[in-house]
């Protein structure tokens, strides 16, 4: 019964993982300019990984293979940010310009700033 | 030299955990790979605070889970405007920010970056320049100076708020 449960839980959670995936994907299409993409990208890094390695963890039990999972997800969550901070960064000085909305300030006000 | 132990210890538990064969060969090998990455990074100077992992005790899984709760919140957030692409209105938003320590920056723009809707775009010594995927997701960035602050101890304002909230 338990066992059911336990599966049941780790389905959804593969699923869910999976529909974040495939939802970042049709975003990283749909947004207008690259720094918008970059944010449907980073649906697939942090909710998607975090419902798959859930889901793996609930098929895994209490286990070596458990602990490995997480440290996983730890090192995902730490270097992801920072490789989308360096791939924007990389825009912002390759002077690519986001499309913004009429009330934002521009992008580059802010460069060379000391 | 207080770091350098905490490196040695987690590097060390890190080994043992993964490994998983406790055979004294394999734990030789173990150690001399523990010696040679330690010899590395002293050599490089990079090691600091951040490879202490006490420095913000109990308040780290705290606001891990707070953190957690947040990503889950603009995931769904981000999600939705996925599919009503015309809803979005991407801004640049400049931020003023002042924490005790360079840690505390490289916290506020990595869990910033972690949340879909805002992504550091560049870290400057007096604050940081984000790009935001609407108004709402430009919005939470003040709730995240504050856990920030909170994190590095300045204040027990958020603790009191939680602890509120948790009575209601």
């Amino acid at each position: 019964m338990l066992e059911a449960i336990i599966n049941i839980l780790s389905w959804l959670l593969l699923l869910a993982g999976g529909a974040f995936g495939i939802i970042g994907g049709i975003g990283l299409l749909r947004f207008p300019d690259f720094y918008s993409r970059m944010h449907a990208a980073g649906l697939t890094e942090t909710l998607c990984a975090i419902c798959i390695i859930f889901g793996l963890v609930l098929q895994a039990g209490i286990s070596l293979l458990t602990l490995k999972l997480l440290l996983i997800l730890l090192f995902l969550l730490f270097t992801a940010p920072t490789a989308t901070h360096a791939v924007a960064r990389a825009a912002m000085i390759d002077e690519v310009e986001p499309v913004l909305s009429e009330d934002s300030p521009r992008l580059v006000d802010y460069e060379d700033r000391p | 030299m207080r770091d350098t132990i905490f490196l040695i210890v987690l590097l060390a538990l890190l080994w043992l955990a993964i490994s998983g064969i406790y055979k004294p060969a394999i734990l030789l090998l173990g150690l001399a790979s523990l010696v040679l990455v330690t010899w590395v990074v002293i050599r490089m100077k990079i090691i600091g605070e951040e490879h202490n992992p006490t420095v913000f005790a109990w308040r780290l899984p705290r606001f891990w889970l707070w953190a957690l709760r947040e990503i889950v919140i603009s995931n769904i957030h981000v999600a939705r405007l996925v599919f009503r692409p015309e809803q979005i209105s991407p801004r640049i938003v400049y931020q003023n920010v002042h924490f005790q320590r360079p840690l505390g920056k490289v916290i506020y723009g990595n869990t910033c970056t972690l949340t879909p809707g805002t992504v550091t775009v560049q870290l400057t010594k007096s604050g940081t320049v984000i790009h935001a995927l609407d108004a709402k997701s430009a919005d939470s960035l003040a709730e995240l100076e504050r856990r920030v602050h909170w994190l590095e101890g300045e204040t027990d304002e958020v603790a009191a708020k939680d602890a509120g909230e948790e009575r209601r």
